[in-house]
């Protein structure tokens, strides 16, 4: 285990609410809820100085390396890393969780168990480095618009040409008709090319939220103008206006 | 369901759906009341912006479920230390 310092860093995850500072020595200035006792002892131990503190950062590691270890085999068959790789990505994902947990201390706020807090840390960074790992495939490409796939991702059967052509032909036509080029672009690598997510978010610097805005925009026009085709059947619940507290955005 | 039911779900959008940013900072307050409540009434009850998300967001779902599978883990433990 790597030592870990401090570092500042803004972050979203942090809780329910704003972040307070704990105090140097640790003291609970920040916590808002009732805590477990095993809550009570990380915050009092990881807000220390010297060996108690070492000694609490050694075994917050190993939990986060049983975490990390456990999550990417718990996704085994849904990502194409094995054997020594992957025990060495558990141990980058553990040590880079610790690291952001050290900065990000003064947020936690008591509001949940601080190893569910903590363990949070673990599973993201499994997922952004899983992500990276993507485009080390030979394979791997959003260059290709393969059509032909889509049929395949709404469990048509490959027998049932008639479907496959008539499906295809719909999403196509309204894809390029009534989506935006930056959507397009999302809708083609998520649906069509079916690049995970968080690999999309990695190659284009972009994040998982803003990916999925696009896409949930996108969804909705898409899914309107089926409709507006006869494609689709209306419902006033499906398809509904709004969501994600936010406008749609180009 | 195929073709075009399993189309209209996967189009189909939820006004109640946070995104993953909201979802993802309230994450383990939602996986401590599951651990809490297994039944789900009263995270979803309580975060049913996040239970919207985690249904159509498949990267977000899958930290989710190793956050539960994780944390309900670790109670486990606490449980049985505090036991014995």
């Amino acid at each position: 285990m790597r030592r870990i310092e401090p570092v500042p860093s803004a972050d979203p995850y942090l809780g329910a609410q704003g972040t307070a500072g704990l105090p140097p020595s640790g003291g609970p200035a920040g916590i808002v809820g009732r805590l477990d006792e095993e809550t009570r002892r990380w915050m009092d131990e990881l807000g220390g100085t010297g060996p108690v503190r070492d000694e609490a950062l050694s075994r917050l590691h190993d939990l986060l390396l049983r975490v990390t270890r456990a999550e990417v085999a718990r996704r085994r068959g849904r990502h194409p890393i094995t054997g020594p790789e992957l025990d060495d990505l558990a141990h980058q994902a553990a040590d880079d969780a610790l690291v952001a947990i050290v900065a990000k201390l003064s947020g936690f706020r008591g509001e949940s168990r601080f190893t569910t807090w903590a363990y949070k840390f673990a599973v993201l960074e499994v997922s952004s480095k899983l992500g990276r790992h993507f485009w080390q495939r030979p394979t791997a490409s959003i260059d290709v618009e393969d059509w032909e796939r889509l049929p395949d991702r709404f469990g048509v059967a490959p027998d049932d040409h008639a479907q496959r052509l008539d499906l295809i032909g719909a999403v196509r036509r309204v894809v390029s008709e009534q989506l935006t080029p930056h959507q397009r672009q999302v809708f083609m690598a998520l649906v069509v090319d079916d690049v995970p997510l968080d690999a999309l978010v990695s190659r284009t610097g972009s994040s998982r939220n803003a990916i999925y805005k696009t896409m949930f925009d996108a969804r909705r026009k898409l899914r309107a103008a089926l409709v507006a085709n006869g494609y689709l059947g209306d419902s006033t619940t499906k398809g509904a206006a709004g969501g994600l507290g936010m406008e749609e955005q180009e | 369901m195929s073709g075009w039911a399993e189309l209209d779900e996967f189009l189909s959008t939820d006004p109640r759906d946070v995104g993953c940013d909201e979802a993802l900072r309230l994450l383990h307050l939602y996986v401590d009341l599951l651990v809490e409540d297994k039944s789900g009434d009263a995270a979803t009850r309580r975060y049913a912006g996040i239970a919207a998300h985690l249904r159509a967001c498949g990267p977000c779902r899958e930290d989710f479920e190793g956050l539960l599978h994780a944390a309900t883990e670790r109670r486990n433990e606490t449980d049985q230390d505090e036991r014995s």
